[in-house]
């Protein structure tokens, strides 16, 4: 299986990747690890005739202490973030998550840019910035802008990405001292997360509820209003619409988010 | 496009098709088949080469992002298909020793998945090695041998006494 026939261009710089991609317009993608996109397009389900490679921006790639908040570069792999020290310190959630993504070898290759800006549903990480209210930064032809993590995620393999526009980097607040807890269940260790949830402190991300990443926000009520673990998961599926598929049903989806949350809001009062 | 990529030490340079996968600039531009292509979907593992030092699915990185870059596939690893036990990998040994493979379809890419294990970890755990190798799938050997092995080769390399840097080829 190979991809359909495309022009492969390598950009040296953020503006050069920008310059490729306004030329290539609606048919130009960027191509990051690629471990998202060139699966679909041996699928044919993606079919862009330009790829600008953005795999070799250094200056798209770190992690970085910035006081009120830890910035991370969208090039920087899954294997960088959950071996990096700042991260276990600071933002563990984001460290052990990125560290359950695929298998070791996607690790080394995925991105966190990639796989926000790719926006599967089922995806790990977009849930986690979406608990930990992070901005992600995109730069475009005309400029920069900030699009708060609530907002970036439309629908499926959707976001308020522009055409030509590129997610450079996520800024993440720096959380009040508090448990978190990353939960997925899947049949296979390398699947993908049939439900997943992410909690730090009072908030708390459904993976793969609906078609983007949602806030249990009952959930997050029920334990604002000083509900127990058990009781305030009682609330997990309210305000979701979980997909049907191979893998589950949505009242089994329903039920797994309800145990999820639970054992994840458990194991961040532990935590804490 | 033109790619120039260093394998197994030796430079490798091709007019190749921009969609060509790295998996298949190996085999049929290099002429190593020793990498094979199991599911051809990034799950399997059987595809497994270092690249820059770390392990990849190559069946999902297209010759052109290797491009300038090293790889090291199973043969790179020992003296040659030929190679007696003092001649192989330690990781190598350690799979022959252990008996580690049975139809030996994903033996390559689970070697090569080791080697960047070990790189990484010089003393993993048993639940390390299994999760580190959950991109590798083996259809034949219920997967208890290979752990064996890669505990065995990871206590070999701690007695040889080698490095990390020093253990990483390529």
């Amino acid at each position: 299986m190979i991809p359909a026939p495309f022009t492969y261009q390598r950009a040296a710089s953020v503006d050069e990747a920008l310059d490729l991609a306004a030329r290539g317009g609606e048919d130009a993608k960027f191509l990051a690890g690629g471990h998202s996109l060139l699966p679909l397009m041996k699928l044919r389900l993606a079919v862009p005739e330009i790829l600008v490679d953005i795999g070799r921006l250094g200056e798209l790639s770190y992690i970085r202490d910035d006081g009120s908040h830890i910035t991370v570069g969208a090039l920087t792999s899954h294997d960088e973030l959950a071996r990096s020290g700042l991260l276990a310190s600071q933002l563990p959630l984001l460290a052990h998550a990125a560290g359950q993504v695929g298998d070791p070898q996607v690790r080394h290759r995925g991105t966190i840019g990639g796989s926000l800006a790719h926006a599967d549903s089922a995806a790990d990480l977009p849930a986690v910035i979406l608990a930990l209210d992070a901005t992600l930064v995109a730069r475009g032809p005309s400029g920069s802008r900030e699009i708060a993590a609530g907002e970036f995620f439309r629908g499926l393999f959707e976001t308020a990405l522009e055409p030509g526009e590129l997610l450079t980097e996520i800024r993440i607040p720096r959380p009040q001292p508090a448990g978190w807890s990353f939960q997925k269940f899947t049949k296979r260790a390398i699947d993908w997360a049939i439900v997943g949830v992410a909690v730090q402190g009072g908030s708390v991300a459904l993976v793969n509820m609906g078609p983007t990443p949602v806030r249990a926000s009952a959930v997050e009520r029920a334990v604002a209003a000083g509900a127990g673990p058990r009781d305030a998961a009682a609330h997990a599926a309210e305000e979701s619409s979980p997909p049907e598929d191979i893998n589950a049903g949505r009242g089994y989806r329903e039920h797994l988010a309800r145990v999820l949350v639970a054992r994840a809001l458990e194991e961040s009062r532990s935590r804490a | 496009m033109k790619v120039s990529v260093t394998v197994n030490g030796s430079q490798v340079a091709a007019e190749v098709a921009d969609r060509m996968l790295l998996v298949h600039f190996l085999r049929d531009v290099a002429g190593l088949t020793a990498t094979n292509v199991g599911c051809d979907t990034s799950s399997c593992g059987a595809c497994t080469v270092l690249l820059d030092g770390q392990s990849v699915k190559s069946c999902t990185v297209l010759a052109a992002q290797a491009d300038e870059r090293e790889v090291v596939t199973v043969e790179g690893l020992s003296a040659g298909p030929d190679a007696g036990p003092d001649e192989m990998h330690p990781v190598q040994r350690a799979f022959r020793a252990e008996h580690a493979l049975q139809c030996g379809f994903c033996t390559p890419g689970m070697v090569m998945a080791t080697v960047s294990l070990l790189a990484e970890n010089t003393d993993p755990t048993e639940e390390e090695v299994r999760s580190a190798l959950e991109g590798n799938l083996c259809r034949c050997t219920g997967y208890h041998n290979i752990v064996r092995a890669v505990l065995a080769a990871a206590r070999d390399d701690a007695a040889a006494g080698l490095a990390a840097s020093e253990r990483r080829p390529g």
